[in-house]
């Protein structure tokens, strides 16, 4: 701040307050901690409930002691969902739903992006802005006509897909290739123009451009368009729900829902359980990738 | 290696041309800088010669080949960018090895080649380091070599040190001298700076408004420029210009540049400029170097004459002047001892064997 007030030689003469800068940014800091405190106590609540109340026996959820306390904990309902073939059925169809989504999205969305941003060709502006305007239509408007679509399908064809978990594999990359091929032109554009001239120069190929230079240095774009595609299948409600309905083809977030409430008895307990088991392994891909996740990949490559 | 050759070659975008109709011919290991302000169309030529841009009309050959829809891959060319290009995942060496694995070279052959491009730059220590750790003028050199190692027909250069600072820039232009005498690969090099145009080049080719100005050797563009762009273009500080007419007077042909300033001019510039109409609005170029203190003793050829300065700049090996006559302002380099002083008065000598006389309209050098 000294240098400041040495170039400001010509302004009229005023108290400087050296560090005053400093003492905003404490300000700052401080009431950024305070709302930050807020949200994360807001956003935490929900899932430490649901952790007591998965550590409770039915008996003690409905006694009318401190619902905030365990006073015997057991493992019973983690035991009773992690041996029952119904829930692990529903983890794995989570998971290969989940899987086969993911690597379709990023083998479309990855070249459409890669073309979107650097092929330039008649009319790929209107085309990039196209693509995220269908991410824009609501799920709502569509399971209707895609289930009547299903339907005529199965009817022409003799293939059936309602009520297979594999129909998920066509309706959730129309969620997910849209934004992440959207996150991925973002991505692409902000490599400088230079580093695709290089390797061409350098004699690669538009593919080879894309996948020994492009992906490389976009890897926290991909990683995070990853994670999108990966929790948007993972945690799909309405699309399930309306497509599946055998046990054996539901997907977690239906199955807990459909299989443990029976009637009006609701089995608290293990649902709190199937509801914390299934936040973890998109919870386990956050920690680990984020890791990788490193800002400024591309340092280096420019003046920068 | 390849000689180079651009024959009518034009680049419009939409409504605007970039590119004119250039016509170049660069020989065999020459080592050609393409000079001139910014929008002069000297990168966009570059960028045609190695295929980035497609040109709009004309043809480009390299080694005799027409290659106007040849992809930039298969022209054999390495280019080094202003911002460097380097790939930010990848080891220095990796960087340099990029192109020849793409085409499959073996793994000795690379290796050989990027050892040697290494020694030649003085980055042998750095090549298992990724670009981030580098310097500017360390990403410069791997930028060179990763162009050296491909052992391209032509190197193409496009102002390569306008990113580094002012000490590194000198160190690297003769780094550049010294890689070209020993490779020998045709270069053409891309600058808006006159000096390192004129410090590279075997020959300059000075680019104004989408056109060629004038090409020529360094020294050649510096005493004889073609044109009023060349002549305040090359040198620095730049030409003075001053506004005259040439009279004849008590049988001598004399050059006059106020109502009181008139100087006769010598026999050889004389008889050159007998042909010029007396009545037509012209221009003196003359260098800085050529209006000094005035000596005793003058030659044939050097006019003195009394000046008040306006402001002195001293450099230590001389001192510029600066003063103004008919509206222009006129600097001048002097001896630091020559008693120059802001605001006072000095008796300088204008040397006219070495003057230019230009056409005011046209720009034309006569």
């Amino acid at each position: 701040m000294a240098s400041t007030a040495v170039i400001d030689k010509a302004a009229p003469t005023r108290p400087v307050k050296y560090g005053s800068m400093s003492r905003d940014r404490a300000w700052a800091l401080r009431w950024s901690y305070f709302f930050l405190m807020l949200f994360a106590i807001f956003s935490l609540l929900p899932p430490i409930y649901m952790l007591i109340t998965s550590l409770k026996s039915s008996a003690e959820i409905s006694a009318a002691t401190n619902p905030w306390w365990v006073l015997h904990p057991t493992l019973e309902n983690y035991i009773g969902l992690l041996t029952s073939n119904q829930f692990l059925t529903f983890f794995r169809n989570s998971a290969l739903v989940s899987i086969f989504v993911v690597t379709i999205t990023m083998l479309i969305s990855v070249p459409a992006a890669f073309a979107l941003a650097r092929m330039r060709f008649w009319g790929s502006a209107t085309l990039a802005t196209g693509v995220f305007l269908t991410y824009l239509i609501p799920d709502t408007l569509l399971f209707l006509p895609l289930f009547k679509m299903f339907a005529a399908v199965g009817d022409l064809t003799g293939i059936q897909l309602i009520n297979r978990w594999y129909v998920l594999l066509i309706v959730y990359p129309t969620l997910t290739v849209p934004f992440c091929t959207w996150i991925m032109i973002g991505y692409f554009a902000s490599i400088p123009k230079e580093l695709d001239e290089a390797a061409i120069i350098d004699g690669a190929s538009w593919f080879q451009t894309l996948t020994r230079i492009f992906i490389p240095v976009a890897l926290p774009g991909l990683i995070a368009a990853t994670i999108f595609a990966f929790t948007v299948s993972w945690a799909q409600f309405l699309y399930p729900m309306v497509f599946t309905t055998s046990t054996d083809q539901l997907v977690l977030p239906v199955g807990i829902i459909t299989t443990l409430i029976k009637g009006d008895v609701f089995n608290w307990g293990q649902i709190m359980t199937g509801a914390l088991l299934g936040a973890a392994p998109p919870l386990i891909i956050y920690a680990f990738l984020m890791d990788y996740y490193i800002a400024g990949l591309t340092a280096g490559a420019t003046k920068g | 290696m390849a000689d180079v050759t651009l024959r009518k070659v034009i680049k419009r975008y939409d409504d605007v041309e970039a590119v004119r109709g250039i016509d170049l011919d660069i020989a065999d290991h020459e080592f050609v800088v393409l000079v001139g302000p910014s929008g002069c169309g000297k990168s966009t030529t570059l960028r045609m010669i190695a295929g980035l841009e497609d040109i709009t009309d004309g043809d480009i050959m390299i080694g005799g080949d027409v290659v106007n829809d040849v992809p930039p891959k298969d022209r054999d060319i390495a280019m080094v960018f202003q911002n460097y290009a380097l790939y930010p995942h990848m080891t220095v060496a990796e960087n340099m090895s990029f192109g020849l694995r793409l085409k499959r070279y073996p793994k000795a052959e690379i290796k050989t080649r990027i050892d040697e491009a290494a020694r030649m730059l003085d980055i042998v220590e750095l090549v298992d380091r990724k670009p981030k750790q580098l310097s500017g003028g360390q990403r410069q050199r791997v930028a060179m070599g990763r162009a050296i190692v491909r052992n391209p027909k032509v190197f193409l250069f496009d102002e390569p040190l306008s990113n580094l600072d002012a000490k590194l820039r000198v160190q690297m232009r003769i780094e550049i001298k010294k890689v070209h005498q020993k490779v020998r690969t045709t270069t053409v090099y891309v600058t808006h700076d006159q000096v390192e145009a004129m410090t590279l080049a075997d020959r300059v080719v000075v680019m104004n408004h989408g056109r060629i100005e004038q090409i020529g050797t360094p020294n050649d563009l510096y005493h004889n420029p073609a044109t009023r762009f060349v002549a305040g273009f090359i040198g620095s500080p730049a030409m003075n210009f001053v506004p005259c007419r040439l009279e004849d007077a008590a049988g001598k042909l004399h050059i006059r540049l106020t109502d009181r300033l008139a100087f006769p001019l010598p026999p050889n510039r004389a008889a050159r400029y007998q042909g010029v109409p007396r009545n037509e609005k012209l221009l003196l170029g003359i260098r800085p170097e050529h209006i000094t203190e005035a000596k005793a003793h003058p030659e044939p050829g050097i006019e003195a004459f009394e000046v008040v300065l306006d402001v002195t700049e001293p450099m230590g090996m001389e001192t510029l002047i600066y003063f103004t006559l008919e509206g222009a302002q006129i600097c001048g380099r002097v001896n630091p001892n020559a008693g120059a002083h802001d605001g006072g008065p000095l008796r300088l000598a204008v040397d006219l064997n070495n003057m230019h006389l230009l056409n005011e309209v046209t720009g034309v050098v006569l």
